[in-house]
């Protein structure tokens, strides 16, 4: 079995995220990190591959992004996967959801996975649907937030919870599967692994080498326009205690409470 | 003509309130651009002629229903496709939870469509929609225009208004699908399980709700004694994380794929305050948050925020409003 992962570099969740009014996307400069929820990703594939259940031939990381993003791969490499395929191309800059999920398919086209996981978002976008633009570009099943996932019946068996509860749902291979936090506990990458996870092949490809048609990609080629970008209608500023005597603190609560009548 | 296609989730019988929200929505805004809206059910034979029908009181006008396996994203896209292939809707409409992201993603990359998640207002301009998203944690509103033959508008959970009127019935047309290969390659092994104790939450006036922030599960115990406290009508919440975790019950849960509530109190222990818990508790009338991280989100939209350590803070909390009740 074949995994590929994707992955995203995004900023640094100690960075205060905004809009850079000349451009008009996210102000991605600053400190930037491997995605959170994409660590959840790639310990699924790992825990596949050491299950036992099936053999994995290989686990690669694939990402869209600046040339930045190769830090991305880097440490999704200390985190277990084999390899790492990097498309980037300025053809691809300001590309929304759409048209990032139809260039990754092109990407993992080339790649031929059985299987490719995802996380369950991004940190910074917070579009949740990824998986969904790549899975029907793809032709292959896709459920997104599965925070069970085993190899059962030559396939694999998920569970979810979705509106009306928990569902399990019984998809056969190739698939893609986005994956919920709660899936696992990401292990800590060992010193080893990231000295050695530079030294590992790291393949770059550009919008021709994976045949992406350039009209439908980057600003131009998405069929959303954002901007416009404004506050939302402020709500009144909460009061703030800092907990420093905690028998006064509880005082102000009860007081706080008793005012308003709910105690 | 500006037609809108919304999808209606269903499930035992019953019509799902976000959907039927969308359909108003849908209906308000079609008919400021010179179209009407639609809706696609798919399932078996639940779905009844009159059922169908119903939907016509929020505003739909007819009412595609295909059959097929229900609560599965992808015979849905393959279903909204084709109608909307031979019909030509300019727009598709999603009232929220986890399917309509679904739905509406991968129909964007079938129709080569724009897609616009998490919308909280959609107007119309020059006769077409605009959707407005927050972004960056709600700090922000961005405002999507569309490109194309076809816009896909994916709502926030809550965000559209369900507007019933009496007596308006749908036309329901029946529509043959020919599923896709990969749709067929997901099958739905159980739907809907309950997992943990039966509990009401949704009636409560004060819930106290907890997060990852209790630690471990027995942290519940501290909620359970404040709610306790409190007496009468109050009850224990959790945030979906510990609930996958299994730390307390699934009716417990609040937020995107659980509970809206809005209680007289909502006092929110160890919760971050992610947007998929917020959409479901932010109408509550007074919010308490107790949180080790000044920087937790929650601070934003609570109206008393306390940073600080809730092993310190419940206890004491709890012992305080016991003895003002016996005051």
């Amino acid at each position: 079995m074949k995994i590929c992962v994707l992955v995203k570099e995004v900023p640094d969740a100690a960075v205060e995220k905004r809009i850079d009014p000349s451009t008009g996307r996210l102000d991605r400069s600053g400190e930037k990190n491997l995605n959170p929820y994409d660590t959840h990703a790639i310990e699924a594939a790992m825990q596949i591959r050491e299950g036992g259940a099936v053999e994995v031939d290989e686990i690669v990381a694939v990402t869209m992004g600046p040339e930045s993003a190769v830090r991305a791969l880097h440490k999704a490499v200390s985190l277990g996967a084999d390899r790492s395929l990097h498309l980037s191309d300025a053809a691809l800059a300001g590309s929304d959801v759409a048209a990032t999920g139809y260039a990754l398919s092109k990407a993992l086209e080339k790649e031929q996975p059985d299987l490719v996981l995802l996380g369950q978002q991004s940190d910074d976008g917070e579009c949740y649907t990824i998986g969904a633009v790549v899975a029907d570009h793809l032709k292959m099943p896709s459920l997104t937030q599965v925070i069970q996932l085993d190899v059962q019946d030559g396939g694999l068996r998920c569970e979810r919870q979705a509106e009306y509860g928990y569902d399990t749902v019984q998809v056969s291979l190739p698939a893609v599967i986005s994956v919920g936090d709660a899936i696992n506990e990401p292990r800590y990458p060992s010193l080893k692994a990231i000295m050695g996870a530079r030294k590992k092949p790291l393949e770059t490809v550009a919008t021709g080498d994976v045949g992406i048609d350039a009209s439908e990609v980057g600003e131009e080629g998405s069929r959303v326009q954002c901007g416009e970008f404004h506050d939302p209608e402020a709500k009144a500023a909460g009061q703030i205690i800092e907990d420093e005597d905690t028998d006064e603190t509880v005082e102000k609560i009860v007081a706080w409470l008793d005012e308003r009548k709910l105690i | 003509m500006a037609d809108v296609l919304t999808y209606v989730l269903h499930y035992e019988g019953k019509l799902n309130k976000n959907s039927l929200g969308a359909v108003s929505e849908g209906a308000a805004r079609a008919s400021e651009v010179g179209g009407e809206c639609h809706a696609l059910v798919l399932g078996g034979d639940d779905l009844s002629d009159e059922l169908c029908q119903s939907i016509g009181a929020y505003g739909a006008t007819k009412v595609f229903r295909a059959k097929g396996a229900e609560g599965l994203a992808q015979p849905i896209i393959d279903a909204m496709a084709k109608v909307i292939g031979e019909h030509g809707h300019s727009y598709a409409l999603f009232g929220g939870g986890l399917l309509g992201f679904e739905i509406g993603a991968g129909l964007a990359a079938r129709m080569r469509a724009g897609v616009t998640m998490e919308v909280t207002g959609i107007r119309a301009e020059d006769g077409k929609l605009v959707a407005e998203r927050p972004i960056l944690g709600d700090s922000k509103i961005s405002v999507s225009r569309y490109k194309g033959d076809l816009g896909i508008i994916i709502g926030r959970i809550n965000a559209f208004e369900t507007v019933a009127k009496d007596g308006g019935s749908a036309e329901v047309v029946d529509v043959d699908v020919e599923y896709s290969d990969w749709s067929n390659q997901a099958t739905m092994v159980q739907r809907g399980e309950q997992r943990g104790a039966d509990v009401d939450i949704e009636g409560a006036d004060i819930l106290v709700a907890g997060g990852r922030g209790l630690g471990k599960p027995e942290g519940f115990e501290l909620a359970e004694a404040l709610a306790g406290a409190f007496g009468g009508n109050a009850a224990v919440a959790a945030t979906r994380a510990v609930v996958d975790a299994g730390w307390y019950p699934y009716a417990a849960q609040i937020g995107q794929t659980g509970k809206t509530v809005s209680p007289k109190l909502y006092l929110a222990a160890g919760i971050s305050g992610a947007i998929q818990h917020k959409v479901g508790m932010q109408s509550s009338e007074n919010i308490v948050a107790i949180n080790k991280d000044a920087n937790a989100p929650i601070f934003e939209f609570s109206d008393l925020g306390i940073v600080g350590d809730l092993n310190k803070i419940l206890p004491k909390l709890t012992e305080a409003i016991k003895a003002k009740k016996g005051s």
